[in-house]
């Protein structure tokens, strides 16, 4: 098509300048200019920790633990991200990661070795999400309600599925636990995992129509409809997703404590929701990073080793993680009012 | 009683009022003509305090005003009731009409003297069969209506602004209406009324004041005398210098949309007509005629009876099908319903045709980009920087976006809703050549506007729509402003 009018240089407002754009920098679409406050937390985060324990904070074994603690949650904020960016919620991911944990580690489940069961804690999971997507797109539950409920429910079936029991990974599935046990390059096979599901979740986010309608739908679902996407199928696939996050995640809870149980990944949700915010993603959604839920993430679990490590109060860790919640958002809002027009 | 003098109301690249004089008198039904775009709307947002004017004296009994705000403007008596009615459907009669002026104490309010005061005042609009208790939620329109006003009056209005107040109203709710205004009126309350329906003004209105361009053209006609055609000559010959583009000389091509007995309820019924390859076709008709509706059930975005067929295929009412089968909407409400404002302009524009950019579901950014480039070159999109966020342009600039997003994929049909809407005359300009260039290029487009001239001078054929049917189909060609106007306002078929 070619050029219908002449450009007129009085036609309003249509003439301002763009300013030039910086050269394009690789790392741009990786790390933008929110995450600089997140990177300067957490950098000084470590400077607390190395003035207050120079001895026990920078050593393998203690960024090896940090980032073991960070991994289960840190899959579950992946799924959480989308979710979120979608303009969902869900609360119900710990229940799902323990009724996934306890359902793979049935006596029954478990005869089938340890293959079979990363499988049931996969499918487990993804099928309690897809129920949630179900329910909220399709049964049109407001996703607070629908995942509340998914949130009880699916902790009762675990407590009924274990009899309110540890299930204990027997030995011959000892290859689920070597995930936490052997290590490559000095750090355990179950953060690989989290940077692969890291990994992938980004690709998926960045590089793909899934993610592209991912912010579609979470910042103008009504446009996006008119604009032909599907709204609610994408609406169901992304709790789906989040379920297949919290399979995961059972899996890699299970090699780190060697059991299933309707006790795990209590509160999960808070965490993954104040990581996910953290980072910079809109809880109105249509906004937000992966990149930016993992650093929020890594910064909580920075306090928790600190408080640790510090022979301090659980509980005034606990204060600590709320006002830095509070400081985040507030933080972020500044800076979205700046960079509006 | 009122007395405007000299409005001038500026807005970047639109000068919405361009000096306007107004005189109400207490106890008169004072209606306000003029076609979409005239300065109504702007003009009763001065008066409600929204806009404050940027020239021109406002008089109020005597006394110069300066409405800085809407509780400033409440203060002295002005109240307005909008078109859509802005009412709190969960709370009760009384909490509504009370909103932001409880009776209360201490803060706590004092239901008791609240729903005494609201059932006082529903008794002298003449209905007190309305309970004060009641969630507004659960009343019709029409009662909704009843407790606009009584909010107007527990403030003491001593004029009252309604901005087509009848178009939500079934016929007897309207002669309702007209018995509240006289008794408004016969208390001294001076009304101010907007509406487009003729016969309304010439029952209800004691004098007329018509707007064209945001100027006053005429100022206090006798309502029931003035002969229709001369109000009508007054609003139209609208001295806008909208430039459209030449039409096609070769003949349209093949059916691409062919609708029959289309209908949804409360909205439109039996409407049939066809879209031909190349042709452009135009709807024409008020707020509430159905004309948007009928766009959105072709598009399979409002429940609908009856056969849409694309390209000699019947479809389906589903979004989805559609666009995967060549249609594209434009809709009327460009940042509610088309835009993904944070994202940038490139992302806005492949929206509608995302799987054509990906490989099982990989994205490929460079191709991507390298459309985005070309649609923003190609419609001039400015700042020709398609990685900004869309929310930066200016609306034209915005609309073209949208129109760019439905230039990608084989599109055979676009559906336009108000695509100049907010735009300013120059880019207007530009927007019906993108539209018209559309067309030539073999694409089918279906176009609604509420400005008359607009749908006259873009579209090859036009419907004109009155009360959800369609009253008129013809060539655009041989139809003019005023005849236009006249059907729609009058009801007359040509």
């Amino acid at each position: 098509m070619s050029d219908p009018t002449k450009p007129r240089a009085d036609s309003g407002p249509v003439g301002t300048v763009s300013p030039p754009r910086p050269a394009r920098n690789p790392l741009r679409g990786l790390i933008e200019g929110g995450h600089v406050g997140l990177l300067v937390a957490i950098a000084l985060l470590v400077v607390v920790g190395l003035v207050t324990r120079p001895t026990a904070f920078a050593t393998t074994s203690n960024l090896v633990s940090i980032l073991s603690l960070a991994a289960t949650i840190g899959v579950i904020t992946v799924g959480a991200t989308f979710v979120i960016i979608g303009g969902g919620i869900d609360l119900s991911v710990g229940a799902i990661m323990a009724l996934a944990s306890v359902w793979a580690t049935t006596v029954a489940t478990q005869e089938f070795g340890p293959v079979v069961m990363a499988i049931c804690a996969i499918l487990v999971g993804t099928g309690a999400g897809l129920v949630n997507g179900l329910l909220i797109a399709y049964g049109r539950l407001v996703p607070f309600i629908a995942t509340l409920a998914m949130l009880v429910a699916a902790r009762g079936l675990a407590q009924r599925m274990s009899d309110r029991k540890t299930q204990l990974i027997q030995a011959d599935n000892s290859a689920i636990v070597e995930l936490s046990t052997t290590r490559v390059l000095g750090v355990p096979l179950l953060v690989y995992v989290f940077a692969l599901v890291v990994a992938l979740g980004w690709v998926l986010l960045n590089r793909t129509t899934f993610g592209r309608r991912t912010y579609a739908v979470g910042g103008n679902p009504e446009a996006a409809r008119l604009a032909g996407i599907d709204v609610r199928r994408h609406t169901m696939l992304l709790y789906a997703l989040s379920g297949l996050c919290c399979g995961i995640a059972a899996i890699l809870i299970m090699a780190r404590t060697t059991t299933g149980s309707s006790t795990h990944g209590d509160l999960y949700e808070l965490d993954a929701i104040a990581a996910v915010i953290i980072g910079g993603t809109l809880l109105t959604g249509g906004r937000g990073t992966i990149i930016g839920s993992i650093l929020g993430l890594l910064i909580f679990t920075l306090i928790t080793n600190l408080f640790i490590l510090n022979g301090l109060n659980t509980s005034d860790q606990l204060i600590a993680k709320g006002l830095i919640i509070v400081v985040a958002v507030l933080l972020q809002r500044r800076n979205l009012k700046e960079r509006a027009p | 009683m009122l007395v405007m003098r000299g409005i001038v109301k500026q807005f970047p690249g639109v000068r919405a009022l361009d000096g306007v004089d107004l005189d109400v008198r207490a106890g008169e039904v004072h209606c306000l003509l003029g076609q979409n775009g005239a300065g109504k709307s702007t003009l009763i947002k001065v008066l409600a305090g929204v806009h404050q004017p940027d020239e021109g004296t406002i008089e109020f009994n005597g006394q110069r005003v300066r409405p800085s705000g809407p509780n400033d403007a409440i203060k002295l008596g002005f109240a307005t009731i909008y078109q859509e009615l802005d009412l709190v459907d969960g709370l009760s009669v009384t909490d509504n009409v009370y909103l932001g002026h409880e009776h209360a104490r201490f803060g706590f309010v004092s239901r008791a003297a609240g729903n005494r005061a609201t059932r006082q005042v529903l008794e002298r609009l003449g209905h007190p069969e309305i309970r004060p208790t009641t969630e507004v939620g659960r009343l019709s329109p029409a009662a909704k209506q009843v407790v606009s006003m009584a909010r107007a009056l527990s403030h003491d209005a001593r004029l009252i602004i309604m901005d087509e107040p009848s178009a939500a109203l079934a016929h007897d709710e309207v002669a309702n209406l007209f018995r509240i205004i006289r008794e408004l009126t016969g208390q001294g309350v001076a009304v101010v009324y907007i509406s487009h329906r003729l016969e309304e003004i010439r029952e209800i209105g004691d004098r007329v004041t018509v707007l064209k361009d945001g100027r006053t053209v005429a100022v206090g006609l006798p309502a029931r005398d003035t002969p229709t055609s001369q109000i009508v000559s007054l609003m139209t010959g609208r001295n806008v210098e909208y430039v459209f583009p030449p039409r096609s000389e070769r003949e349209p091509g093949e059916e691409v949309l062919r609708v029959e007995g289309l209908g949804s309820p409360g909205a439109f019924r039996d409407v049939s007509f066809s879209v031909r390859a190349g042709e452009i076709v135009g709807l024409a008709g008020l707020v509430g005629s159905g004309r948007s509706e009928i766009l959105e059930a072709v598009y399979g975005a409002r429940p609908a009876t009856g056969r849409v067929v694309l390209s000699g295929k019947q479809v389906r009412h589903s979004v989805v099908g559609n666009v995967r089968r060549g249609m594209g909407l434009a809709p009327e409400e460009r940042k509610a319903q088309a835009l993904l404002l944070d994202q940038s302009v490139t992302a806005n524009i492949t929206l509608g045709s995302l799987p054509g950019f990906a490989t099982f579901g990989w994205l490929d950014r460079t191709r991507e980009r390298a459309e985005a480039q070309r649609l923003t070159k190609a419609l001039d999109i400015r700042p020709p920087d398609p990685e900004r966020p869309v929310k930066t342009l200016s609306g034209g600039n915005q609309q073209k976006a949208v129109l760019a997003r439905w230039l990608l994929g084989s599109r055979k049909l676009l559906l336009l809703d108000e695509p100049t809407r907010g735009v300013d005359v120059g880019a207007r300009a530009e927007l019906y050549a993108v539209i018209r260039e559309l067309a030539d290029r073999g694409i089918g487009v279906l176009l609604v506007s509420s400005e008359v001239p607009e749908v006259l001078g873009l579209a090859d054929r036009v419907l004109v729509l009155r009360e959800g049917a369609v009253i008129h189909e013809g060539d655009a060609r041989e139809l003019d402003e005023h005849l236009v106007l006249d059907m729609i306002m009058n009801g007359r078929a040509a």
